[in-house]
């Protein structure tokens, strides 16, 4: 799998509640999008396209249980986040619906907003078209690999129905 | 080599040894679902999966949405109750209970040494009473209520030495404020927390409740206290008896350990937006505030109530602010009410509310406008948290909370007591 796009860059410790407002949780995922991240960078969810890529740095998605976090940022076509580490339930539950993650040491600071990026998914190789460098992620335990590949949780219940 | 608390726990799931660093399937003894259970439950019957692991063992809280702030709401719950029929939940409180970790805790859902997921992030709460305890999304409870098992990263455990005696108008709450601001809001990514020292020694369960609740708000996936007499004599005091004895082995192995001194805190306050933006409360003595919140799975029980109402008596809250209470439970609001906390607080003009999450994660029950700043004793002070994003909240303890109600400033308690 492959993910190329443009890039969007986020600080440290971006956290559920600036990824999608509690006052949204409840509102249909087509209105709760618009909201993503309006609180810090407002143009977000107006221009990401289809394939772009959020480089962020430490503890990303840090706080609350929420789903709508990683499903806000697929709904809005993010191929892949980027981050130097995620907080624990942010990263489970962006593999658990299919929402690639990658672990990236020292990314931050080398990627300006709207950078062309491409990441190989499988190998995890991050390269950035603009100045040529290449970066390696830390590998995914395999587990999630399986989960990714069956399409997140769905795909896996799917499974299990079918027995 | 001997074990952690994690690491027991999760060789006691699995049937055999693991270590801090392992990946293991294993099988789950609680899922705890709030109205989360909704989103869930509906990934089942979509899947077309009709039937539930072990309807037993599943627990359903609706404390959220309480009262339910629109029509929406109202049918998502009506919609619940008939999943939770669908699939034989046997656990069921409906709104009147109070709020989940709360609830899980009274009724006698969470064992010492059990592993307990549940849809919300302060699932960890039960870390109190020794309990392995994590939250999860509503995709991967799917997956559990499926099939009772889920995976999980075996993780390091680091220990946390609190020692000494806290000063007058010093909670639990100043403590895990000081863990965030001396040492982060990342300290304990992905790791267990184990607590010590010899702070633990008599400490109440009401305590161990918000160190562990907090206990996230470091990262960790569990924040765990080693069973003791006070946690036995607790457990019975609510009908659980026989409590296994849990705790680490004696040469466990940590990761790293951390050490603070409690006998040296003062009031502490963390400042927007961050949990590890933490300063002395008098060091921003002053700050207007036009709300303040008492209550929440942190701060919300007989305790927090008590240390309110002792503020408050015989005086008045700020006519520039509103102060609302939030009992975490049903029992805390009638033992609350019986001990004359809840007339205290009428009669400084708080306003009391049902028990619920209120507005600590922003959906509705006392949402902040543009420019106002909010004194509270929930768990989260991130951006736009309680309302506009353009509002700021101020975490602290019920005794800071009631002394800025007072003032409609933030105020040290010590200065009023």
């Amino acid at each position: 799998m492959h993910v190329q796009g443009r890039a969007w860059i986020f600080g440290d410790n971006i956290d559920t509640d600036l990824i999608v407002p509690g006052q949204y949780l409840a509102s249909p995922l087509e209105e709760t999008v618009k909201h993503a991240f309006e609180a810090i960078d407002p143009d977000f969810a107006k221009e990401v396209k289809p394939g772009d890529v959020i480089v962020a740095g430490s503890n990303f998605g840090c706080g609350s249980s929420r789903e709508n976090a990683p499903q806000v940022i697929k709904h809005l076509g993010i191929g892949c986040i980027l981050a130097e580490s995620f907080a624990r339930i942010f990263f489970r539950n962006a593999i658990a619906i299919g929402l690639p993650t990658l672990t990236i040491n020292s990314i931050s600071g080398k990627v300006k907003r709207h950078d062309m990026i491409d990441i190989s998914l499988e190998n995890g190789e991050v390269y950035l078209a603009d100045s040529g460098e290449k970066f390696l992620a830390d590998p995914l335990p395999q587990k999630m690999y399986e989960i990714i590949e069956a399409g997140g949780i769905d795909g896996l219940l799917k499974n299990i129905a079918k027995g | 080599m001997g074990l952690t608390m994690a690491e027991k726990m999760f060789s006691r799931c699995l049937g055999s040894e693991v270590k801090a660093g392992n990946y293991v399937v294993v099988p789950v003894d609680k899922a705890m679902c709030h109205e989360g259970f909704l989103l869930s439950s509906i990934k089942l019957m979509t899947a077309g999966i009709e039937k539930i692991w072990d309807p037993g063992r599943v627990v359903v809280i609706l404390d959220h949405y309480v009262p339910s702030p629109n029509v929406g709401m109202a049918e998502g719950h009506a919609q619940i109750r008939k999943m939770v029929e669908k699939y034989g939940v046997s656990n069921f409180y409906g709104e009147r209970e109070g709020i989940c970790h709360q609830v899980m805790v009274e009724k006698g859902h969470v064992k010492p040494g059990e592993l307990i997921v549940g849809t919300d992030s302060h699932t960890g709460t039960y870390g109190a009473l020794g309990a392995g305890a994590t939250g999860i999304g509503t995709s991967e409870m799917a997956y559990v209520l499926a099939t009772g098992e889920l995976w999980f990263l075996v993780p390091h455990s680091i220990k946390v030495k609190l020692k000494g005696q806290l000063p007058e108008m010093v909670s639990a709450k100043d403590v895990s404020l000081a863990l965030a601001g001396r040492y982060g809001t990342e300290f304990a990514q992905y790791r267990s927390i184990e607590f010590g020292g010899d702070w633990l020694d008599g400490l109440p369960i009401s305590s161990r409740l918000v160190m562990s609740n907090m206990s996230i708000e470091f990262g960790a996936k569990f924040g765990l206290f080693p069973v003791d007499q006070i946690t036995v004599e607790y457990l019975k005091s609510i009908g659980v008896d026989d409590v296994p004895h849990f705790g680490p082995d004696d040469d466990a192995e940590y990761e790293k350990e951390f050490e603070l001194i409690v006998s040296d805190l003062e009031p502490l306050v963390a400042l927007p937006h961050s949990v590890g933006n933490v300063k002395p409360v008098r060091s921003i003595a002053g700050k207007p505030v036009q709300q303040a919140m008492l209550g929440s799975c942190t701060n919300g029980r007989l305790e927090d109530l008590q240390a309110a109402a002792q503020i408050l008596k015989g005086r008045q809250v700020h006519s520039s602010v509103r102060m609302y209470v939030y009992p975490a439970s049903r029992p805390v609001f009638i033992e609350a009410a019986a001990k004359g906390f809840i007339q205290t607080l009428l009669e400084a003009g708080a306003i009391i509310c049902p028990p619920s999450c209120g507005p600590c994660f922003g959906s509705h029950g006392g949402l902040l406008a543009s420019g106002e700043a909010c004194i509270s004793s929930t768990n989260r002070n991130f951006k736009g948290r309680m309302g506009s994003p353009n509002s700021e909240v101020y975490l602290a303890s019920p005794a800071t909370v009631a002394a800025s109600a007072i003032f409609g400033r933030i105020t040290d308690p010590r200065e009023v007591a």
